[in-house]
């Protein structure tokens, strides 16, 4: 038995059914844009993977779709060996190659023109974007409209950048191109579509109490 | 000891792969609303053309803590709504329903219940032919181009060749519509009494067309028009009489004939809220079990207006 054997945690208890009710949340999380939907998911993936991040991954690739990881995910030999053998999806070194991109931080995620939006003709061949991320650090001030979204929400970013909101501003007048993201939280899946807009209310604050 | 089944099927009916296919289909059918979306379609124990496309979104998306709800034509006790619900049951162990209120899947054929839907209910729509333009161009790239471009000057050619022929719109389902300001998208062939329903509806909306192979969604609260022009703007069916068994209105009737001299009556298409509604309002008929106790009438040859 290799090493990887060895320390390979295992998967989920009951597929079927743990693959159902994570792909419930995820696609409320899809069709409800910026409103976390509770995620529980009983999986012990090697850190630094969540459970929440493992458990969509495991919902949603198999052989048929590239999976990029970001490079400090990468330097753990546990979660490729473990994303591998339990999703059997392909690691490409390229994220415009992926269909899935799994980011361990929002300081992970790859700049958006590496990403693939599909093409007019194919815009649902586009990467969906993986972003492990904790409600902490510095909060913007942000109001969401678009479908799934009823008039307006206000949204506080959950842990993602500024950059990573202005990259996407940047890259959003291609519609029906685009790429379509889901963040994880603790307990947590948050869904942001291509056609969700944010636009700023006002400065960003510090998180109160400390992150 | 029991005898194993000689055949054990998957939860759901689908194997795994096949439900991460329709599922990565259904999410980026999402973030597209009205864009169709290509996936594998696979056999399902029925024929292509009866729901198979539903069926699989169904499959997909149902759990054990789903009560679901199946109709066709708005009916729940049809044979094809029958048979499958029982499917369900039987490879799924969903629970069943009529109760629009209670459902949080309803697959329906070419209906959309009365009931207002709320936050959190699933709608699967069967859709039989999901190109809208596909009866105006036959090839597959070139309406996936015209798609892509967005360009829909064809359709509205066929909607002023209507008005120019007969004075209206002549199409009575399958209505198009736009979703979100971008996608012509049909919306099966739900009458276009139905259409308004489609617009901001809190549900979420999933169509799955098996023999075609693609599926696609509208979001909750999005944006779904019906085309038409300034001048001849979308008007959907109205009916100028009350359903005979309930007495609502401002509902989708059904015409149904009751003798052979031309005497027919018209009653909701939706049962489950004709029979709710009847129930209400204290008459004694009982749609599902087949004893219906009408109050008087007329011949009800009037008829509604199309």
């Amino acid at each position: 038995m290799n090493q990887a054997a060895a320390t390979l945690t295992p998967g989920f208890a009951q597929p079927v059914q743990d693959a159902q009710r994570v792909f419930r949340a995820v696609l409320e999380a899809m069709a409800r844009p910026l409103q976390p939907q509770a995620l529980a998911v009983p999986l012990t993936p090697p850190a630094p993977l969540t459970a929440e991040a493992g458990g969509v991954v495991l919902t949603l690739c198999d052989e048929q779709t590239p999976l990029w990881v970001d490079p400090q995910l990468h330097r753990h030999h546990e979660v490729t060996a473990w994303l591998g053998f339990h999703t059997g999806a392909p690691l490409v070194a390229a994220a415009a190659e992926a269909l899935f991109c799994l980011a361990s931080s929002p300081d992970a995620v790859p700049p958006f023109e590496d990403l693939s939006p599909g093409t007019d003709q194919e815009p649902h061949r586009s990467t969906t974007l993986i972003v492990q991320a904790e409600q902490t650090g510095s909060r913007q001030r942000l109001r969401g409209t678009g479908p799934g979204i009823r008039e307006a929400l206000d949204w506080d970013g959950h842990g993602m950048t500024e950059q990573f909101r202005t990259a996407r501003a940047e890259h959003a007048g291609g519609f029906p191109r685009g790429v379509d993201v889901l963040i994880t939280g603790r307990g947590t899946v948050t869904g942001l579509p291509r056609t969700t807009v944010l636009e700023p209310t006002g400065p960003d604050t510090a998180a109160e109490g400390g992150a | 000891m029991l005898a194993e089944p000689r055949i054990v099927y998957n939860e759901g009916y689908l194997d795994e792969q096949t439900k991460r296919v329709v599922r990565r289909a259904l999410l980026k059918g999402i973030a597209i609303p009205g864009f169709q979306v290509p996936f594998a379609s696979r056999e399902v124990p029925m024929p292509r053309g009866w729901g198979t496309g539903g069926v699989q979104v169904t499959a997909s998306v149902i759990g054990p803590d789903d009560l679901l709800k199946v109709i066709d034509q708005g009916a729940d006790d049809t044979t094809n709504a029958v048979s499958i619900r029982q499917f369900f049951e039987r490879v799924a162990g969903s629970e069943s329903t009529t109760r629009t209120d209670e459902a949080t899947v309803i697959q329906t054929r070419h209906r959309i219940p009365e009931t207002p839907l709320a936050e959190g209910q699933i709608l699967v729509y069967q859709v039989p032919i999901p190109e809208p333009l596909r009866f105006l161009e036959p090839r597959e790239t070139e309406t996936r181009r015209l798609h892509a471009l967005e360009e829909y000057g064809l359709m509205y050619v066929k909607l002023f060749e209507d008005i120019s022929r007969y004075g209206h719109i002549a199409k009575t389902y399958d209505y198009p519509v736009m979703v979100n300001g971008r996608y012509v998208m049909a919306p099966s062939p739900v009458p276009s009494f139905d259409n308004p329903k489609m617009h901001m509806n809190p549900a979420l909306q999933l169509f799955g067309a098996g023999r075609e192979k693609r599926i696609y969604a509208v979001p909750p609260y999005t944006s779904v028009e019906s085309l038409g022009f300034e001048d001849f703007p979308f008007e959907p069916q109205q009916f100028d009489q009350p359903c005979q068994i309930c007495g609502s209105s401002g509902v989708y009737l059904d015409e149904v004939v009751t003798d052979d001299a031309g005497g027919a009556m018209y009653v909701c298409s939706d049962t489950d809220h004709c029979t709710r509604a009847a129930s209400a309002v204290g008459f004694r008929a009982s749609r599902t079990r087949g004893e219906w106790d009408f109050p008087a009438t007329g011949t009800g040859t009037e008829g509604a207006v199309q």
